[in-house]
């Protein structure tokens, strides 16, 4: 933990003179030689932008007067007392375009902007990635190309029709399953051949480095404001911290405020889909080996000759192979606990929640929510980030049935 | 799928594939010998269409001239491939193509000329180096092409190659660095694989015109031999190719031949290209 406690200690972010390129065993840069000057040139920009005080200036500005930060941390009566625990949701469901996607969005469109690229890609599943980079290409003024698959662009088909208003041009990948991971297999292709022109807005904490440090910086905002207000609210730490983990963005920004505080129990939860044992599911933390997708070393999921499988589960925002190096490294420290429920208990939870609180969460928090109802008791405080809102995943639950 | 048949079986664990592509050396006597204007190496995907009719295509790529065989072993996400490479081993993938089966073609064709398997870093290194790396050796492979594994992430990887008598063939792109060109010619091992073109894979009808001053940046890093793939397709761009480098890789149209007309487009194909560089 030494060279993580020593760059990014939570009251002194960004002091560090180089990005984490490796997570112990884990992260690296696994791409083609072409793309590696584009990643240095990355790496070299957000130390450059980490540090300066204007770029934080309009980056903090927008997040406020933009995107809705601070997002409250709301402490949830009924829900508490369902479960016997206090229970505090941190609510970037509350945020522009409905999900903690925009924190990231934002963030690296205002990078590429620096850089001086004209043209911005993204990957997009369920398309909330894509919405939040649609709207912060349209904000800037910069062309939008967002890689979808078509078989998520049949099930999104709002979102499409959003990121398209937005003025982006949706590029339908045909490939493989035709799902988030054939669409960011298709962006990075693209960036092969447009890296100079080009910058790629990644949607979560994966990908080669330094993706997996520049998301994670951009996304702690959710942890290191959770952990003011709770305690300012309570006066102590939380016991657990609780978060879904697909690709991880919300779940590495929620925790790596509380990294160095051991008394805090971190829980990140994946798909289960249905169920770990049958073998369709998106939980490479809590059962995958280790090989290499889109560029890093993690934890993912694979046969036996190395093919990378579908990922399965309901949230289409959990729903891929893979997971961020960071997690991978957190798991095998045994820092964070990585656990599955199903899409059945997720399901459930989705529509508790909704009665308990009068808040629809969107399925992929519904994960985390879920963990949380099937380990009550207690009498602690706990801390879980409502990272969407479910307004897009309303059909779906309801077809679930 | 059977596995066996006309593809070829590996031979037992322990036992070296003392081919005639030998290795290395296999692959310095191509390129030291081939009496053309530069060697011509083919690109296969194994087990596309099939495993037999991948093993055909590579007979007839050594019939017709070829000095060296690049070939395919299917990836799920292949992200230095563009379209018609990746369908072929989408295909292959989806007809229950495993490595085993595409290191068996390897074996069957590496008696007639030096096989270099190119296949991701996941599929190399999913099993740990060794396993990998020394099932290529027993299939007789002369080298091993890993193209989402650049220079920094393949030291490991270089020692498991040298300790089988493999080349560990790194590539270079119109992109990279002087300083990371010195890196990557000084452990070259076998030949250098230049990109042509920022981009992935595929026919394009222009040779990009940096081209020249790319290879003879890469002459300048590297001892062994210099080979330019991707975007080449035709006998002209080959013979153009082979003005600045010692060896001219085509792919997917050599890929494309393999589906559209089987072996015997192949044979005419890789005639067509070994006679532009006559």
């Amino acid at each position: 933990m030494s060279a993580r406690a020593e760059s990014m200690t939570p009251d002194s972010p960004g002091r560090a003179s180089e990005l984490e390129a490796r997570f112990g065993d884990y992260g690296g840069r696994y791409v083609p030689e072409t793309l590696i000057p584009a990643l240095d040139e990355l790496e070299r920009a957000w130390l450059r932008a980490r540090e300066d005080a204007e770029f934080q200036r309009e980056l903090s500005a927008l997040l406020h007067d933009y995107a809705g930060r601070p997002t409250p941390l709301y402490r949830a009566a009924r829900l508490s007392e369902a479960v016997g625990r206090t229970v505090f949701l941190k609510r970037e469901d509350l945020l522009h375009t409905g999900a903690h996607k925009i924190n990231n969005a934002l963030g690296q469109a205002l990078l590429a902007r620096r850089m001086g690229k004209d043209r911005i890609i993204a990957e997009t599943g369920a398309g909330q990635h894509g919405v939040a980079t649609a709207t912060a290409c349209a904000l800037l003024d910069i062309e939008c190309i967002v890689y979808m698959g078509t078989e998520d662009m049949r099930r999104q088909q709002p979102n499409v029709e959003r990121m398209r208003l937005l003025g982006a041009e949706i590029a339908p990948v045909e490939a493989g399953a035709r799902t988030l991971k054939e669409a960011v297999s298709e962006a990075i292709r693209d960036w092969v051949a447009t890296a100079d022109s080009t910058h790629y807005v990644i949607g979560s904490c994966v990908g080669p480095a330094p993706y997996p440090a520049l998301v994670r910086d951009l996304q702690r905002v959710i942890g290191d404001e959770a952990k003011d207000q709770v305690l300012d609210r309570v006066g102590r730490l939380p016991e657990r911290v609780i978060a879904c983990v697909g690709g991880g963005s919300n779940a590495i920004g929620t925790f790596t405020a509380f990294l160095d505080d051991s008394g805090v129990d971190l829980i990140g939860v994946e798909a289960g889909g249905d169920g770990l044992d049958s073998g369709r599911h998106s939980a490479p933390l809590a059962t995958g080996a280790r090989g290499v997708l889109h560029g890093a070393m993690s934890a993912v999921l694979q046969d036996d000759d190395g093919q990378i499988v579908e990922a399965h589960s309901v949230s289409a925002g959990l729903d891929y192979p893979g997971s961020g190096p960071e997690h991978a490294q957190l798991r095998d420290e045994g820092r964070v606990r990585y656990v599955a429920v199903s899409d059945v208990e997720a399901v459930d939870a989705f529509r508790r929640v909704a009665r308990l609180e009068g808040i629809v969460p969107a399925l992929e928090p519904a994960h985390a929510l879920a963990w949380l109802l099937a380990n009550p008791g207690g009498d602690g405080v706990d801390l879980v980030t409502l990272s969407g809102r479910g307004d897009k995943d309303l059909a779906e639950a309801l077809e679930f049935g | 799928m059977a596995e066996g048949g006309v593809a070829g079986n590996l031979p037992p664990a322990g036992e070296r594939g003392a081919r005639t592509g030998g290795g290395t050396d296999g692959i310095a006597a191509a390129f030291a010998s081939h009496g053309k204007s530069a060697a011509l190496m083919p690109y296969l995907m194994g087990g596309f269409p099939d495993l037999d009719a991948s093993r055909a295509a590579g007979e007839a790529c050594a019939d017709a001239g070829a000095d060296l065989l690049e070939l395919g072993v299917p990836f799920s996400d292949p992200l230095a491939d563009g379209p018609v490479i990746q369908a072929a081993g989408t295909h292959a993938i989806a007809a229950g193509v495993t490595v085993d089966g595409v290191l068996g073609v390897c074996h069957a064709l590496s008696a007639r000329l030096p096989v270099v398997l190119m296949t991701y870093a996941n599929a190399v290194l999913s099993h740990g180096d060794e396993s990998f790396v020394g099932r290529a050796a027993r299939a007789g492979a002369a080298g091993l092409i890993v193209p989402d594994l650049p220079h920094d992430e393949s030291a490991e990887l270089r020692e498991a190659c040298d300790g089988e008598g493999i080349a560990l063939v790194p590539l270079a792109a119109p992109t990279s660095t002087a300083e990371r060109l010195a890196a990557i010619g000084a452990d070259a091992r076998g030949f250098v694989y230049t990109v042509s073109v920022a981009g992935t894979t595929g026919e394009r009808d222009e040779l990009p015109p940096e081209l020249a001053d790319t290879v003879t940046q890469v002459r300048r890093a590297a001892d062994v031999p210099v080979a330019v793939g991707f975007g080449i397709a035709t006998g002209e761009q080959a013979r153009r190719v082979a003005e600045l480098a010692d060896g001219v890789i085509v792919g997917s149209r050599v890929v494309r031949a393999a589906g559209d007309d089987g072996p015997d487009g192949v044979r005419r194909l890789v005639e067509s290209l070994a006679e532009a560089l006559s």
